[in-house]
């Protein structure tokens, strides 16, 4: 028998605006220890469809239509009954863990009172069982965690938390809603392998809700794609990928963009003016308080930490690396928005850190930086024609309003916004509008340098799709030069011409786009290359994951730079030298993998 | 969080000592002194006077004395409008009183702003709700010397039921008005910021985590949503703490209880210096104090926060 028959289901919302419905007459089955992936684009209803079935829909929610679980019908339970249900039988996990957990309760108090209220356990049989599952999901030290507060674990630790948490009762389906979204990635991989464990061991069923057709080739049995409330098409992970029946699934794989086959890149145009833009040895570190003792002391923080590279005209750099290595900190030093600390940036000859302001303000018409979030960087009290006309007022005083109104209506229509939303504000748009809106006011001086910063990490794959292909576009039309940076190893492949591997604020590797993903040299690029999923399930099945040990460093442990030469560990200062192992692909000095692997195990265990 | 306790205390001292010596000049600036009077005293006595106070003294050496006795002997100076008595005198006599009715009030704002608010959250979008929403607006829009004199028409002219005014040792049938009074508007305030306050952290993601673990919603609630739901409002029960016990003026001139605000503004009116710069002083303090104890409180509601 399924554990959970989902029979015509409706979920509507009651809003000012009328009654909404995010699910639409959907029906599904999950069969014991099956792992069924549910994907879609924000705003399909496949987080509703769930929310339901734990009975967790916002106070405005109705739903009709049967959710039953293990025979019994959900929907209309009373919120005791329900209590039985959730967190016992049926346990849920979130995409934030930063905010999932409690932040004033210690690990071992959120986790125990679930035994507490479901198994009626307490004291040192439950604390007892909390610890095997920490072990379970592989957090070390776990009589330590239990009394830490969540604040105090990295975002894969409290994902891991949330995962043994959810586990105490063995549930029969554990529901994952976006649960590696907010992950890096070889983080997301290790969560992925965890859950992938679960199942096969507790014969666990997976719900796993997802926009990532990666995820989906790496982890399920059966997928369900739903669009705009409803079931556009299910079949078994196979039928999906290779044989996709509807026009919205084959869009979703086509707009994924995939590390084994990247589409052309702007053709490059060999100009013989040399480099546009040249970044020698740049560090920017912070000081970091930290309250010891009566006056307490500061530390540096390295954020970029020796950063050298060159830009030609109408090329695009890749810029990848985890959280912390950097990367949107060396962006805001090449634009001068964070004063480096040490070293050079050199734009068309000129040294940027050594102008005066106002020299600086006007070179800043030609350097523009597309941020990650498009609402939130865009002023909410200005119609977006104001937004994309600000940087004309600024930069070409000269133009009557008549003038400015005829290139604001250019660009717009240029990158795809509709003329009729000149007068909207940012809430009114999408997020994919919004970001348009944030190219065009970067794009209206006609810029010679653009840093998109995560510009397109926000967006469904669809949108994103479409973004990449605007940027490369206006890159073709206008010859700019682009500095690229994301979290994301496919997109960055996909629109780089070269690409730069920053790993705690070093550069570990540099090399041509397809030079890196086909022949990478350092563990750590190896490391990323194969923990990201592929959205074709029968390479995921064949491919081997490079484990490096132990979580990402913080950046202010001193040894963490060496962590890829375990052989020069005596010498803290040292610092990694970069070689050129083929003309133009540049490696930072690293010991054999197998040395790393031991030495990480050596460390790990002391 | 000792070493954060010594250090925040380190720092009070120059802010004090700031506050002294502005207040010191701003008196000093305002015209007049405290022995001029309609009548002119003859230039002689009022000469005897002046270096009796040592007012006949170069501004800084005031100053520098009045710093000294406090620091030394803890000696805030003579009264310069009451005879034989001195600043810690008039505090000693006043402040009791203020710290009685100001105290039980602020504790009455809290407990009930506090319920309110939570009440009204839980059930957000019912009667219950409209009607706690409702009643703190009106009672925010009651300043006390409003509220003040409908009291005392309502319970001793109409009902009888309690004396106008008096303080009488602080027996409970003088406390009750004073403490409404004081209360009311501090009470509305505090109950809007803990409904805003709930409904946001109900709205979080750890809510919705705990939750789905199945917990009771009493649970949900007490455990999990109210320590988030207090930190903004604690940081306004510091400084509001500090703002009642000083006490009012109003409460002070309405029911005649003898509290230290009369006195703060008898001392303006009188330019009794010394008094005024007291109390100032003592205000200054207690506001350092208590904006310390509402840190420290945050730091209890949300281990996040490390000094």
């Amino acid at each position: 028998m399924a554990v959970l028959d989902v029979h015509g289901l409706s979920v509507t919302f009651d809003t000012g605006d009328g009654v909404v419905e995010a699910v639409k007459d959907v029906s599904l089955t999950i069969d014991p220890g099956e792992c069924l992936g549910i994907v879609g684009e924000s705003g399909s209803g496949k987080s509703q469809t769930f929310l339901a079935a734990m009975g967790l829909l916002a106070d405005n929610g109705r739903t009709r239509g049967s959710i039953s679980f293990g025979g019994r019908e959900l929907l209309g339970l009373r919120p005791g009954e329900a209590n039985k249900v959730r967190g016992a039988e049926m346990a849920m996990i979130f995409q934030d863990p930063l905010t999932a957990l409690t932040p004033h309760l210690t690990v071992g108090q959120q986790m125990g009172e679930v035994l507490a209220i479901h198994r009626k356990l307490k004291g040192v049989a439950a604390e007892r069982i909390c610890r095997d599952w920490l072990d379970r999901v592989r957090i070390p030290e776990a009589r330590r965690r239990l009394r830490q507060y969540p604040h105090e674990l990295s975002g894969g630790m409290r994902q891991r938390v949330m995962i043994a948490m959810a586990m105490l009762c063995s549930p029969n389906l554990l529901i994952a809603d976006e649960p590696t979204t907010a992950l890096d990635v070889t983080v997301q991989a290790d969560i992925l392998d965890l859950m992938a464990k679960l199942q096969r061991e507790e014969n666990t069923a997976i719900a796993l809700i997802t926009h990532d057709m990666g995820v989906v080739a790496r982890m399920c049995d059966r997928v369900e794609v739903m669009r705009l409330g409803a079931f556009v098409e299910s079949g078994s992970i196979d039928d999906i990928f290779h044989a996709p029946k509807h026009a919205y699934t084959r869009m979703l794989l086509d707009a994924m963009p995939r590390l084994d086959a990247a589409s052309p890149a702007a053709p490059l145009v060999a100009s013989a003016d040399g480099d546009i833009l040249k970044v020698e040895d740049v560090k920017v570190t912070f000081p970091i308080r930290l309250d010891h003792g009566l006056f307490g002391k500061t530390v540096p923080l390295r954020a970029v930490d020796g950063v050298s590279f060159e830009l030609s005209p109408g090329e695009t750099l890749g810029i990848v690396g985890e959280s912390g290595c950097g990367k949107s900190t060396l962006a805001r030093a090449v634009l001068q928005l964070v004063p480096p600390t040490h070293g050079s940036v050199t734009w068309l000859g000129r040294e940027l850190n050594k102008l005066e302001w106002r020299a600086l303000n006007k070179a800043r018409r030609d350097l523009q930086i597309v941020f990650q979030d498009p609402l939130a960087s865009l002023n909410p009290r200005m119609t977006i024609s104001a937004s994309i006309a600000e940087p004309l007022k600024t930069f070409q005083p000269g133009l009557t309003s008549r003038e400015r109104k005829l290139k604001v209506a250019e660009i717009m229509e240029r990158v795809g916004l509709d003329q009729r939303m000149i007068n909207r504000y940012p809430h009114e748009l999408s997020g994919g509008q919004n970001q348009r809106v944030g190219i065009a006011r970067a794009m209206i001086n006609r810029p010679k340098l653009v840093i998109c910063d995560e510009a397109v990490s926000a967006l469904d794959v669809s949108i994103q799709a479409q973004i990449i292909d605007l940027l490369k576009e206006l890159q073709a039309e206008m010859g700019l030069s682009m500095l690229f940076i994301s979290h994301d190893l496919s997109v960055v492949r996909d629109i780089s011409h070269r690409i730069m591997v920053l790993y705690l604020g070093q550069v570990v590797e540099l090399a041509g786009r397809d030079e890196l993903y086909e022949t990478p040299e350092h563990p750590y690029t190896r490391s990323l290359i194969s923990a990201v999923p592929i959205p074709d399930p029968r390479i995921e099945r064949s491919r081997t994951r490079i484990r490096l040990p132990g979580e990402l460093p913080s950046p202010l442990d001193s040894g963490a730079t060496l962590r890829f030469l375990p052989s020069k560990r005596g010498d803290a200062a040292y610092r990694p030298k970069l070689q050129e192992v083929r003309p133009g692909h540049w490696v930072a000095e690293h010991d054999a993998l197998e040395t790393i692997l031991n030495a990480g195990v050596v460390a790990d265990a002391s | 969080m000792t070493a954060y306790i010594i250090r925040r205390l380190f720092v009070a001292v120059p802010t004090l000592v700031i506050l002294i010596v502005v207040c010191f000049y701003l008196m000093q600036a305002a015209p007049g002194g405290p022995f001029t009077s309609e009548r002119p005293l003859p230039p002689q006595v009022l000469a005897n006077i002046e270096a009796r106070y040592g007012l006949d003294q170069p501004l800084w050496k005031q100053m520098w004395d009045y710093l000294v006795g406090i620091v030394t002997r803890f000696d805030f100076g003579p009264s310069f409008a009451y005879k034989d008595r001195d600043v810690n005198d008039v505090i000693a006599q006043g402040f009791p009183v203020t710290l009685t009715y100001g105290a039980i009030s602020f504790v009455v704002a809290t407990l009930v702003g506090v319920s309110l608010g939570v009440a009204a959250a839980i059930r957000h979008n019912t009667w219950l709700d409209y009607i706690a929403v409702g009643a703190t607006f009106s009672a925010q829009a009651l300043p006390n010397f409003v509220m003040a004199p409908i009291l005392v028409i309502v319970f001793t002219w109409q009902l009888g039921w309690l004396p106008g005014g008096g303080w009488n040792g602080g027996q409970w049938q003088y406390v009750v008005m004073p403490v409404i009074a004081l209360s009311t508007s501090y009470m509305a305030s505090i109950a809007r910021i803990t409904r805003s306050s709930m409904l946001e952290t109900l709205n979080s993601n750890f809510i919705r985590t705990a939750r789905a673990k199945g917990l009771p919603e009493r649970t949900v609630i007490w455990r999990h949503a109210m320590k988030p739901t207090m930190l903004p409002v604690v940081s306004y029960l510091g400084p509001t703490f500090v703002a009642m016990i000083t006490g009012s003026v109003v409460i002070d001139i309405y029911f005649s209880t003898g509290g230290i605000g009369r006195a703060y503004v008898d001392s303006a009116l009188n330019r009794d210096y010394a008094v005024m710069l007291g109390v100032t002083i003592l205000y200054g303090g207690l506001t350092v104090l208590f904006n310390l104890v509402a840190d420290i409180a945050y730091a209890w509601l949300d281990p996040k926060i490390r000094y």
